[in-house]
Order: structure tokens, then sequence, then C-alpha cells
């Protein structure tokens, strides 16, 4: 191997020369690039880049229900991706204060796939996908609001009148605490 | 100690050959198999002229200079982001109580050189990711000793991203093995490790395996949330839910604050208390926010040992060395397999294909996008192009989301987007892996 190494040694004299840039692709920052250029968005779906399009790592997914109980609201989720993505899922974050069983007054998501069922071959794609659903189809068999849940499994029509009271803004008390909801829908 | 007396029996090794010499018949995987020729002139290149790194200075790092000054290495580099906590005494063993809160890599150094005398090592006190391509390629070789896969695959991705390429006859370009830095990674957890030997581009990286490292098993937050079994339950529920919610206005505090730690232990606390769980304590509470898995100093021992020996036999080429990872099983009985793990075809560290381009600084990105497409090495359907150290940025041009935002890059003519020699990074739907296309301006 010495004959090898000295060489080495010789090349990499000559290379020094060569100009290279201190920032380097990560193999999260690949895989994003392929994810989002093969994203398939469906109608209701909006991504914004707000750190610009060099940034493909930090983004806001705007979803905007078609049909179901949060028709016409627009919410919006952060999606902060890591170096070490597809290894980790991204995080995710809804900015829109919502009333929803599988989200809770803070934002955070309870979406399977963003935790226990994430797969290094799940993309960008299937997170969207997830978030769409969750809000076309709100579940009570996973609560991050508990009460929401409640309410959404014993009276369901009681349910979807406060979410669509939410939607057209104002305050409401969720636990202990007032929260305010912006007005997303008239009607 | 005069230096001929404490390498006398390592230059055994080293002046004369034997029959588990490295006889080229196993254990290169180097095409041209290379014999072990004995030499004297072997220890005074180990000495003066093989430099090695040491990528971390924790529980492996210490270890792993302890034994590469004492094999012969002279000139040792070490890298370690780390300062010296109290609780890293009790295997750490280059540390002193009173070099807490010192940087690890240089209380390392100045312990190795001050013990093993004739030894230069240099400390390097930053992240990894802090150095550049020119620093990690005049290593002959490097070994790490890290605790997170995060930092592994960024020191691979690098040491892959510096194999330069040859153009054969038919002008297929094979990895330049002079450019190859052979890297040996060792690792453990609790009474289990592995040390497995690297060459990138040439034998699995440790992309090609990630599969091997499950992403951590997260609970589900609606458990955390609703239905906590368990005492890491609770830390996890002050830590990842109940902090946003009182105090949704600040920015969430570092895992090693402290105060912050103490706020999680009490609230999980008063959270295992109305559940009735039993077992929060600040310890527990630290050791789950910062995912820490138990350490043995034992086990440092024996895996820095092999590596450290993996090392030595590279560089010397004196013995057949590990074909390419080797299990230590020390939590039930003991078990050591070794065995060859293979290139993923698909690694998207290792396995990409490079391709040099003449392109003319004028041709617009546009006109390259549509050579792209024509040339039949590449097979792109519908590329997607960035740059790393782009002149306007590093997206070129991407489909999707960004195709807006990028679309007016492709009438920009090529020397205004980047430098001669860039490596742009193409990915496709048509292709599994991205693509880096290598430009050479010509005139
Ligand atoms: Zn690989």
């Amino acid at each position: 191997m010495i004959k090898l190494f000295s060489l080495k040694q010789q090349k990499a004299e000559e290379e020094k020369a060569a100009a290279e840039g201190k920032t380097k692709a990560s193999a999260g920052q690949i895989r994003m690039q392929k994810d989002l250029s093969e994203l398939t968005l469906g109608k209701g779906v909006e991504l914004e880049f707000h750190m610009g399009a060099d940034n493909l790592m930090e983004f806001k997914v705007h979803v905007m229900p078609d049909d179901g109980m949060y028709k016409g609201g627009r919410f919006t989720f952060d999606f902060k991706v890591s170096p070490s993505y597809p290894h980790e899922p991204p995080k995710v974050l809804c900015e829109t204060t919502v009333y929803h069983p599988n989200i809770d007054m803070e934002g955070h998501v309870c979406l399977n796939i963003l935790r226990e069922d994430w797969k290094p071959v799940l993309t960008i794609n299937s997170v969207i996908y997830g978030l769409t659903f969750l809000m076309l189809e709100p579940n009570a068999d996973d609560p991050l609001n508990k009460e929401a849940a409640t309410m959404l499994e014993q009276n369901r029509k009681q349910f979807e009148q406060i979410v669509r009271r939410t939607l057209r803004g104002g305050q409401m008390k969720v636990g202990a605490q007032t929260y305010s909801f912006a007005s997303l829908v008239r009607d | 100690m005069d230096e001929g007396q404490r390498f006398q029996d390592v230059n055994r090794l080293l002046v004369r050959t034997g029959p588990l010499a490295n006889n080229g018949n196993y254990g290169s995987i180097f095409p041209e198999h290379v014999p072990f020729e004995p030499s004297a002139d072997i220890l005074p290149f180990l000495r003066t002229a093989a430099q090695i790194l040491v990528v971390g200075a924790g529980g492996l790092g210490c270890e792993l200079l302890k034994d590469l000054a004492l094999l012969g290495f002279g000139q040792i580099e070490v890298i370690d982001m780390d300062t010296i906590d109290v609780s890293n005494l009790n295997r750490q063993f280059l540390f002193r109580s009173k070099d807490v809160g010192r940087s690890k890599s240089q209380v390392a150094a100045e312990f190795v050189m001050r013990r093993v005398q004739g030894v230069k090592v240099t400390a390097h006190f930053c992240k990894i990711q802090d150095m550049d391509a020119s620093f990690y390629r005049k290593f002959q070789i490097i070994v790490l000793g890290l605790d997170s896969i995060e930092a592994r695959r960024w020191i691979n991705s690098m040491v892959c991203s510096l194999v330069t390429y040859e153009a054969g006859p038919d002008g297929a370009l094979t990895p330049d093995l002079s450019s190859v830095i052979p890297m040996i990674d060792g690792g453990t957890e609790g009474l289990k490790g592995h040390a497995r030997v690297i060459f990138p581009r040439v034998s699995a990286c440790f992309e090609c395996t990630l599969d091997l490292f499950p992403p951590q098993v997260a609970v589900p937050l609606c458990t955390i949330a609703e239905t906590p079994r368990n005492a890491a339950h609770c830390v996890l529920y002050a830590h990842l839910i109940q902090r946003d919610r009182d105090f949704p206005d600040s920015p969430r505090p570092d895992n090693d604050d402290p105060e912050y730690q103490q706020w999680v232990y009490l609230k999980a606390a008063e959270r295992a208390a109305a559940f009735g769980i039993s077992g929060v304590t600040l310890t527990q509470t630290q050791g789950v926010m910062k995912n820490i898995i138990p350490a043995i100093a034992s086990t440092n021992a024996i895996i820095s040992a092999m590596c450290a020996a993996e090392a030595f036999k590279i560089v010397t080429n004196c013995s057949a060395y590990l074909n390419n990872n080797a299990m230590y099983m020390g939590g039930e009985g003991l078990y050591t397999p070794t065995f060859c793990y293979e290139r993923n075809p698909t690694c998207v560290a290792c396995s990409t294909a490079r391709v040099e381009l003449a392109v003319s600084p004028g041709e617009t990105l546009h006109a390259l996008i549509e050579r792209m497409v024509d040339d039949a090495r590449l097979r792109f359907k519908a590329p997607s192009i960035r740059a790393e150290g782009g002149l306007r940025g590093d997206t070129l041009y991407m489909r999707g989301p960004l195709e807006a935002a990028t679309r007016a890059n492709l009438e920009l003519p090529m020397r205004e987007l980047v430098r001669d020699g860039a490596s742009l990074i193409v990915t496709d739907p048509a292709l599994p892996v991205n693509t880096t296309v290598i430009v050479r301006f010509s005139s």
C-alpha cells in the first residue's frame, strides 16, 4: 500500500488548486430534490418555499379541503426536514389553529407515518397525502385533542357545527385555555 | 522510552514476512492484489508520513488514540466538537476532573503526546461539517468513533465525494484507487458493537446499508398525550407537548440546557404521579431527552482495538484485513461473526454515476438540459438540477412546485450559473439515484 499512498499524496498536492465549495449537498438534500421534483400535488394543496428556492428543507404546505367539515378552510403545515431525511421523518407542525381530534391546539399532528410508521421509502408526497386525508376524515381513534375526539365520537353533528363555527373565526375555550381562530370561511 | 525499543515488536511485523502476512490472495479488495513487501521503510512511513484522522474523541476516540499511538502511527489528527462532561470520566480515560469543560479533542491530544513521546496529535475542536474536502483529502485513512448515524452519513458522503474517476479506453469512468480513502467505522451500544472497513465507492459504504439501522422507533404522539404507559412516555409528554403548550411563543430550548432538563423532569414527575407511574428521575429524564444508550468501557476497548488493528493492517498491508464487517455481540453469551456487506446499486452516496460534460460557457441551461436528455450515457427524461456553490444559488432548475421559481434560469448562459468544474446534482424520475454531471467549460 505504501506505493499507493505516496502516489496519492502527490495527487492531493496537484488537486489542491481545484476550487471547491465548502457546502456539500447531504444525502437528505439530494433525496429532497428528487421528492420535490416528482411531487404530484392534488387539487387543494399548495407549497410555499418561504426561505427561497435554495432551501429545500424548510417549506409550508397549505391544505384546502374541497369536501368534509373542514371544506373552505386553508390550513398551513410547517415542514422541517433534517439532513438525516429519509432516515428520519420530516417534522410537521400545523400553524393554523384548528379544532381537530388529531391535531392539538399547539399544532402537533398525530399522523402515524410521521412517527411510528415512518419508513424511508415514504416520501414528502405520502406525508402531504396523509395530511390531506386527515383534513377530510378526522378520526377519533388516535386523539391528540381528547375533547374534540370525544365529541366527534358521541355527537358528530354537534362536532361538525363547532368546527364550522371555528372556521368562521372568533374565540373558543378548549380545555383550560381560550384560543383565537382565524376567519377562514364565510357562510 | 526510546522509539526503537517502543516499536520493536510492531516492527517485527513489518520487516519480515510470514505465513500470516498478507500475500495478496485474501483481504485485498483491489482488483490487482498487492502482496505484502516487508521493508525497513514501513515503520518510518508510519511514524512520519501516514496521516490518520480519528473522528470523535469520546469513549471510542480515547481508546483509538491510545491504540494508534502505541501501534506506531506518528501523525494523528482528531476532531470533536464536544467538551468534557463530568459523566464522561468513568470511561473516557484520557480526561481528569480538572479537564471538565475543556475540549475533548484538545485534552486527548495533549495527553497522548505527553504519554507517547514522538507522536504528534493535532486537535480540531469543531464540527466535522466545519471542515471541507481539502481537509479530509489529506488523510491516508480515517477512523470513526462516533455515536450518531447522522455524523456517520455526513462523513461517509464526504469521503465518497473525494473519489475521483479515470476514464478507461471505452470512455467508462472507474474510481481512481489512489483517491479512495479507506474508512474504518467503530460503534458500540451497551454490550454490542461493530467494526467495519469501508473503501468508498469500491466496497459497501455506510449509506449502502443504512437500512440496518432502523429509524428510532418513535412512540405515537397520541399514546404520549393520552395513555402513557411508562416513565419515558411522561418525559416525552413534557418535552414534546407540554412545553409548547406552556410556552407557545418561546423557541424550544436546547436539550442540553440544565434548566430546561430540570423543568422537563419536574413536569414529567407530576404526570407520572397522576398516572401512577414510577421511575422518573433527573438522570432518566436526561437519558430520554438525549436518547442516550448506555456506554460500557470494555465494549469501547474491544471495538477500538479491532478498528486500530485494521487501520494498521491496511496502511502497512502486513496482514489480511477485515472483509468487511465484524460484529461483537456480548449481550447474550459472546458471539463475534464477520461477514461482507454488499454494495447497494442504488446507494445515493457511492453508486451515483459521474459523467463529465464539455459545456460552452455561453450555452443556456435550457440547451444543456436538452443535450443531457439526448445523451445516451445519461438516459434523462425530465431532469431537475442543483449545483453545490451555484453562482446565483444552488437550485438551478426544478420540476414540480419549484418550477415557476426556477424557470427564469433556463435562458441564462451556464457561465452565469456555475463555475468551471462545478458538480451538477441531477435527479430524474426515470432514475432511482441521482447523477453527478461535472461541467467542463470549453472555449
Ligand atoms: Zn454506498
